[in-house]
């Protein structure tokens, strides 16, 4: 079965100094099937954001999609299509939510209305029948009391309630694939949690493909099927969550995991990681992670590949196989 | 028993809002009845989530805010009741690290100018021997000592917090108001700062009232632990009895709230509906009582404001707890 979103070897440039380019994101595979939810995970800088907007080819001002990027929706080749028949996929067929819903919203109309613009904009509506569905879809996504919802104002809501109302509004178009780039960050944890299941319930009900971009390991225990770890550009290691968890296999992960103070379990002291995350442009040759990892050996100076079946991993320590061989 | 450091009684905080036609609108009680002490060498967690007034308690301790009511006895000294001209040999002992150190620290001046700032307005150290003081301060907090000529953009979030640390240190105070010093910052970075400030207070003896929203942090670094709800301690105790054990529904529904990286099994989670209520307009009784998942709220639940009330070494405040 072909995946409903497919990425291969996406490669963004971004400028670095007065003339110079770096490679952001270098050679990002991944897929995403109807009904999973697909979690990218990495510290600042790491290239998870630029990856998530060039699925909606929405790169910032000088970021530059290189030749030789695949993005398939459906089967469908996106990288090359024209602007038009892109503008016709934004919403339409992938929808998109951010981490503040504050700057996402116009502040000087109510929202209501701004739910009833997109649903106009993706198909032919009457205001009514318009104002009707996007009733409908305020009560979908948890919104109590949705009819006197709509004429509010985003300064009148919480942020909880505005997150809900920015999902609604990505979910107008009835998208088959949602990219969340770190939709709680913003939000406190009581909140964080509802927003999540709420995410999760769309996915298992409508079933929407969902890319959740996050920092933060802990959103993806337990909600994610699958996760992709990135570093300095790269996808580090991949599994399904709960062999990731279970058995990190990437010096990165293991050192994210260990560093993370935990509410349960022994208090010991963290282990950080030393040292800093590169800039695109500054990363060291070879095996990109080498200089801050504690099991760095000579074979670190050339490349790793991410290698392995289900668990993939991009170190030379892993690429003994740890799966058994069929 | 021993006098605590710092004795804070009946703390309140209010704020004016902006009303109708240059007119002042209803109180925001952002800090309301909060009293906790905290001995020397001790850290202190304030918990709670955005809004419930735990920026303005360490706030208020600096007087960079005024309360509204209250005492806050540092060494038996008021610190609320102190002139201007009294506090100054005080704020040597006081001392506060924010959030966003990027911010915190002026951009026009070197690193080594901003962390030696505080050693001349106390006069404590002959300028001749500030620079070697600077580079002391700065290799102390893991960086460089070169970094005292350079400035404060030439640096990362995490080296930027160590600095706004250094400075902190410089005047070797008693007590640091922490106010989310690793919120900003990535997780391998948050762990390096969080052993660094640990690292410090056995070396110093510092007591820290470590303010936070992240129970993590929180729980890693804090002896005892105060959780706030909208302006007032709900649950205050040992840091693990407090979050091991939680006994106000509020606490054991953040608690909950957690996400937390291990194993990868969905938890079952208690979700709270809603979002915390505005501290213009608390609810009457139980601040957290439309909120609360507990099966036992009842009439004195929503007219009946619980107080905090011992209970083992903890204290609560809520009239079902036990």
């Amino acid at each position: 079965m072909t995946p409903l979103l497919d990425v291969r070897d996406l490669r963004i440039s971004v400028p670095v100094g007065l003339d110079g380019r770096a490679t952001a994101v270098d050679g990002v595979s991944f897929s995403v099937a109807r009904g999973e939810l697909l979690a990218l995970v990495g510290e600042s800088g790491c290239g998870k954001s630029l990856t998530s907007l060039a699925l909606l080819r929405l790169l910032p001002q000088g970021a530059r999609l290189e030749p030789g990027s695949s993005i398939r929706l459906a089967g469908e080749e996106i990288t090359t299509l024209p602007e038009p028949a892109m503008r016709a996929l934004r919403g339409k067929r992938i929808g998109m939510i951010f981490q503040d819903p504050m700057t996402a919203l116009t502040p000087v109309l109510r929202v209501g209305d701004q739910l009833i613009e997109t649903l106009r904009a993706h198909a032919p509506l009457s205001r009514q029948a318009a104002r009707a569905r996007a009733a409908a879809l305020l009560s979908d996504v948890g919104i109590g009391d949705a009819e006197r919802r709509l004429d509010a104002y985003p300064h009148e809501l919480s942020g909880g309630l505005r997150q809900r109302v920015l999902i609604a509004i990505a979910l107008a178009g009835d998208p088959d694939v949602l990219v969340a780039d770190e939709p709680t960050t913003a939000l406190d944890v009581t909140v964080q949690a509802q927003i999540l299941e709420l995410l999760d319930r769309l996915r298992r009900e409508r079933g929407l493909a969902v890319l959740l971009v996050t920092h933060d390991l802990g959103v993806v225990a337990g909600r994610a099927d699958r996760v992709a770890v990135m570093y300095a550009g790269q996808i580090v290691e991949t599994a399904t969550t709960a062999a990731l968890f279970a058995a990190p296999q990437h010096p990165y992960t293991r050192g994210l995991l260990a560093c993370v103070p935990r509410v349960d379990g022994p208090r010991t002291r963290l282990v950080p990681i030393p040292g800093l995350v590169p800039a695109p442009g500054t990363y060291p040759v070879g095996c990109r992670f080498q200089n801050r990892c504690g099991d760095a050996f000579d074979a670190c100076t050339a490349a790793p590949s991410l290698t392995g079946a289900a668990h993939q991993c991009r170190c030379w320590l892993a690429s003994a196989p740890l799966e058994p061989t069929a | 028993m021993t006098r605590p450091l710092l004795d804070v009684r009946d703390l309140a905080v209010h704020y004016r809002t902006a009303g109708w036609m240059g007119r002042s609108g209803p109180p925001v009680r952002a800090v309301e009845g909060v009293s906790f002490q905290i001995a020397a060498g001790e850290t202190l967690g304030l918990v709670g989530e955005s809004g419930c007034g735990k920026s303005s308690v360490g706030r208020t301790l600096l007087r960079l805010q005024e309360p509204t009511r209250g005492s806050a006895l540092f060494e038996g000294r008021d610190l609320f009741r102190l002139t201007a001209a009294e506090l100054r040999p005080l704020r040597r002992e006081l001392q506060i690290v924010f959030q966003d150190p990027y911010s915190s620290l002026n951009p026009r001046r070197t690193v080594g100018a901003s962390i030696a700032e505080g050693l001349e307005i106390h006069r404590m150290l002959p300028k001749a021997e500030q620079p070697r003081r600077v580079g002391d301060l700065l290799a102390e907090v893991g960086l460089d000592p070169t970094a005292a000529s350079r400035y404060p953009h030439e640096f990362s979030g995490g080296q930027r917090q160590r600095i706004g640390i250094a400075r902190a240190l410089a005047v070797e105070p008693k007590l640091i108001v922490l106010d989310e010093p690793v919120s900003a910052l990535d997780v391998s970075v948050q762990a390096q700062v969080l052993n660094l400030l640990l690292d410090l207070q056995q070396a110093r003896g510092l007591a820290y009232l470590f303010i936070a929203h992240d129970l993590g942090v929180i729980r890693h670094v804090a002896h005892r632990t105060a959780v706030m709800y909208l302006g007032r301690i709900v649950e205050e105790g040992p840091t693990d009895d407090v979050l091991g054990a939680p006994r106000h529904p509020y606490t054991q529904a953040l608690r909950s709230a957690v996400p937390e990286a291990v194993s990868g099994a969905a938890a079952s989670r208690t979700i709270l509906l809603g979002d915390p209520p505005s501290p213009v307009a608390p609810p009457p009784g139980c601040a957290f009582h439309p909120r609360c998942p507990s099966s036992a709220v009842d009439a004195r639940c929503r007219t009946e404001r619980p107080a905090l009330r011992p209970l083992d070494d903890q204290q609560v405040a809520c009239h079902h707890a036990d």
